[in-house]
């Protein structure tokens, strides 16, 4: 058994005790009528609630409630969180219902969804949420039956003392627990004991999506709520010049327009306040409909800005960001990438004497792989609620990361952190998208200077042309074999418009004696920021499609290339920053190998592999494709994950399965352009998105089986898509893929 | 602006709204009824998806005045206790990510088997071609549908 201190814990638990008895709860009912509690097949809910600590509180009758305290996006966090507070708890999956906590810093650590760290970064705090208080429930038994702690067990909810035959529901003892002090240290289960973690549990709120109920930040509706939309520049490089709203403000349903600025000029941003145009115009009506036409009815000028700075915090480090001026285009930032190659550039890391090697290769392999600027598209368009009064400021939408928003709310709505209660609704997607503020700080201007609830919303329009996009990257790989087709040098140069997507330190860096690996960027005023599996979703897409390219070279099996290499690494590393294990590494590959049958070929069936790893977990990919009037038709992919235990094995695969279809539809079509700064594609009629028809036949998702802590899941099972595609693509065609998305270059779309 | 008889769901309502309002924004902001999703508002996503006289229909094109008096099923109204065949094949799978889309899908999915108990894989394909899932659920709702489809 695993001993943990609880001194965080305790600190946390004991606050919102506090907090909580003033009914923290409720605010959120409100708005989204019941619909914070999941009501989970449990016989009745309690009549009394008992609070041992922020995370959880037991009814009378043994219900027992757990606060899922991350927002949910789809990667059910909202069922798996609670699983593991449940499993240290020691009660029965099905007495437990989960509520979605509230924004609460001082309760809560880390609330937000990003880098798939989740479960890894929750896994001991939500552990020690349920030991605490199953500990708590022990020594209320202990001090009833007068008995010593240590000989009451528990299971299922049940407490047991052997030797005077005595036992007791949770619920019984909930009332006693609660005016019993928090431990200073608990004990955690063995994980060979587990009996929650590592079971299939569904989605708790299944049923409500199947049904239609309010779960969605678009879904809110309030007395009185108005409703808000923006205009904003055409295109990136322009601001605000001039409003003529007459004829808009007479059209009807029209309550209100006026510009609003989401961040003054001087602010220093915080890490997450990227903002697209930080001035828009909105208009504010009595219905959506109504504030679309009048949209239209607008006359706005708009004018280039010129080169600007601003500052930023950057989790402490203080930078100051240069925002060029001029309308971009794709056609130069194509031209300007490809320039870069012959450039020099930083160096990131250097082993042994890659010039050299080089000079005495055999062989040379070269080739350049470039990626578009990517939209997130998220499903529910961009969009959040906000009643903000004089005296406080309640706010309720979609947010991946709400807890580093609160303190740019404060600021710009001159009002303290402690009146600011923002309520977390279900994401409609998130990938990356909703962990920029801005159209909250909208939401909330706009409520201020109308006095009145605003849901705001963006059409589908607005949230593709002012994207926080991914940024666009290239790279350039060069390979050295000698004569017996030994790797002996390997060069990665890689930038981006307008970060670089290198991540120096991953394999095969630590398997090549002579390793070179550079950087550059390339300045923008497009916005950009973080999409599913941040820079891995470029260096892992090229990297592995490259190393394709090499084995063949080399005249190896590309599975058995990447082993050997790992193997290398394994033995006698090269360089001492590798970020990887290699064991893990190899094994995923073992593992897809096995389970995709690699080694028994069919014929007519062309296929791909790919292996990667970034967000602490491993991930190799087989992808089995057929051609159908050279169109291909994606027949299996095999998915083989490292990513330690597994607490909801089938909400895991869930998750994997999308992530794969959203690897091969941005693989095959995803990309945003710009022309003269507009962004040339504004709905799905023109973003083309992957569809029912495209989608794989069969994905099957097999975990490593051992018992490491959890780490990431969403993330990394996206990347190696693009390249297990890339790959097959190649064997079925016999052309090589160097530029997303792949669609452009493939004859007949069908 | 004009008064308009509805049928949803079984349900009569009257709204004051002018006569090319879009249903969905009718359902979404007069009747609160927000189960039927905005996705584009162009007949992309299919998000907005809701049956008509048991057809599937997606409301975003569909002005309210031209749907009076027909027969209206939002997702709300697919059944009294979320226990329609497709319901539970969603939840058997446990299909929903985001969850967003679903709605939608499942009004497709309703309306296909309706037409056709027992759809080829390339029948589903082109069904459900219209409505879009970000998050890539697809494998498990065609794997709902063909569930749904044997117990039907
Ligand atoms: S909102 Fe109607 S099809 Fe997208
Ligand atoms: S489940 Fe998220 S869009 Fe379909």
């Amino acid at each position: 058994m695993t001993s943990i201190k609880t001194s965080l814990g305790r600190r946390s638990f004991l606050k919102v005790s506090v907090l909580s008895s003033g009914g923290l709860m409720l605010g959120f009912n409100s708005l989204l009528s019941c619909t914070a509690k999941t009501e989970k097949e449990v016989q009745a809910l309690p009549k009394e609630w008992f609070e041992l600590n922020g995370y959880l509180k037991i009814g009378e009758n043994g219900v027992v409630s757990i606060m899922s305290p991350n927002p949910e996006g789809g990667q059910n966090v909202k069922t798996s969180m609670p699983m593991i507070v449940a499993e240290e708890l020691d009660v029965a999956w099905e007495n437990v219902i989960v509520e979605q906590a509230p924004l609460n810093t001082a309760a809560f650590s880390r609330q937000f969804i990003g880098g798939s760290q989740a479960i890894r970064q929750g896994w001991k705090t939500l552990r020690m949420a349920g030991a605490t208080a199953r500990q708590m429930l022990r020594e209320a038994a202990a001090q009833t039956w007068q008995v010593s702690a240590e000989e009451i067990t528990t299971a299922g909810g049940v407490l047991y003392h052997k030797n005077s035959g005595k036992s007791a529901g949770y619920g019984e003892m909930a009332s006693a627990a609660a005016k019993i002090e928090v431990p200073e240290e608990v004990k955690l289960k063995d994980k060979k004991d587990f009996k929650i973690i590592g079971t299939s549990q569904k989605n708790v709120d299944g049923k409500k999506i199947v049904t239609g109920k309010p779960l969605f930040g678009m879904d809110i509706y309030r007395e009185g709520m108005l409703y808000a939309m923006i205009v904003h520049p055409p295109a990136f490089g322009m601001k605000l010049k001039s409003v003529d709203d007459t004829a808009a403000r007479a059209m009807p349903g029209i309550k209100d327009i006026f510009t609003v600025k989401s961040m003054e000029d001087d602010y220093e941003r915080l890490f997450f306040d990227t903002c697209t145009f930080p001035e828009v115009v909105a208009v504010i009506g009595t219905g959506t409909w109504e504030v679309m036409n009048a949209k239209k009815e607008l006359k706005i000028e708009w004018e280039p800005f010129s080169e600007h700075t601003i500052s930023r915090d950057a989790f402490g480090q203080k930078q100051t960001i240069t925002i060029p001026s001029g309308l971009e285009s794709t056609a130069t930032h194509l031209s300007k990438m490809a320039e870069m190659k012959d450039k020099q550039v930083t160096v990131a890391r250097k082993d042994g004497n890659p010039e050299e090697a080089f000079k005495n290769a055999a062989q040379i392999i070269e080739r350049t792989y470039t990626a578009p600027f990517l939209a997130h598209n998220c499903m529910e368009p961009m969009n959040f609620f906000a009643h903000v009064t004089p005296e406080k400021a309640e706010l309720a939408g979609p947010l991946q990361k709400p807890e580093l928003t609160e303190k740019t709310l404060a600021a710009r709505l001159g009002m303290p952190v402690e009146k600011i209660d923002i309520q977390m609704t279900r994401l409609g997607g998130g990938f990356g998208r909703r962990s920029y503020a801005h159209f909250l700080l909208e939401a909330a201007l706009i409520s201020q200077k109308v006095e009145a609830p605003v849901k705001l919303i963006y059409s589908r329009e607005d949230d593709m042309t002012s994207g926080i996009y991914r940024p666009a990257y290239s790279a350039t790989y060069r390979a050295a074999l000698d004569e017996q087709n030994n790797l002996i040098a390997f060069h990665v140069k890689a930038g981006g418009i307008p970060e670089s997507p290198l991540e120096e330190n991953r394999f095969p860096a630590g398997a090549v004696d002579n390793y070179l690996a550079e950087e550059w960027t390339i300045n923008s005023n497009l916005t950009t920021g973080s999409f599913r599996a941040p820079r891995s979703n470029f260096m892992g897409a090229v990297e592995q499609s490259f190393l394709d390219e090499v084995a063949e070279a080399a005249g190896k099996d590309p599975i058995e290339f990447r082993l050997e290499l790992l193997d290398r690494a394994a033995k006698n590393p090269v360089g001492e920053n590798n970020d990887y294990d290699p064991g893990r590494y190899a094994g995923v590959l073992q593992l897809v190998r096995e389970k995709s049958d690699w080694n028994s070929p069919v014929t007519g069936v062309h296929r791909g592999v790919s292996a990667y790893f970034c967000h602490n977990s491993y991930v190799a990919q087989v992808i089995d494709l057929t051609l159908e009037k050279d169109k291909p038709v994606i027949e299996r992919v095999c998915c083989a994950v490292d990513c330690g235990i597994v607490v909801n094995p089938d909400a895991a695969t869930n998750l994997a399965e999308g992530a794969i279809v959203d690897g091969i539809g941005n693989a095959l079509f995803g990309a945003m352009t710009f022309k003269e700064g507009v962004p040339e594609k504004n709905n799905f009629h023109n973003y083309r998105m992957i569809r029912h028809g495209e989608a794989p036949k069969s994905i099957d998702v097999h975990f490593a089986q051992n018992d490491l802590d959890p780490t990431g899941m969403g993330e990394p099972t996206f990347p190696p898509a693009l390249s297990a595609l890339a790959n097959a693509l190649y064997k079925a065609s016999g052309k090589r893929y160097y530029h997303q998305p792949f669609m452009a270059e493939i004859p007949s779309e069908g | 602006m004009a008064t308009i008889n509805l049928s949803i769901n079984g349900n009569k309502y009257v709204v004051d709204a002018d006569p090319k309002t879009p249903l969905l924004w009718v359902l979404r902001d007069k009747l609160n009824l927000s189960g039927t999703k905005y996705g584009c508002g162009i007949a992309q996503c299919g998000a907005c998806t809701i049956l008509l006289d048991g057809d599937a229909v997606r409301s975003c094109q569909l002005a309210v005045s031209v749907v009076e008096n027909k027969k209206i099923t939002t997702i709300e109204g697919l059944s009294e206790n979320g226990d329609h065949p497709i319901q539970k094949a969603w939840l058997e799978y446990d299909v929903p990510q985001c969850g967003y889309c679903q709605a939608g899908q499942i009004m497709s999915a309703v309306s296909l088997l309706e037409r056709n108990p027992k759809p080829t894989d390339e029948e589903i394909d082109s069904a459900m071609n219209g409505n879009l899932c970000r998050c890539g659920a697809y494998v498990r709702i065609k794997a709902a549908i063909k569930s749904a489809s044997n117990s039907i």
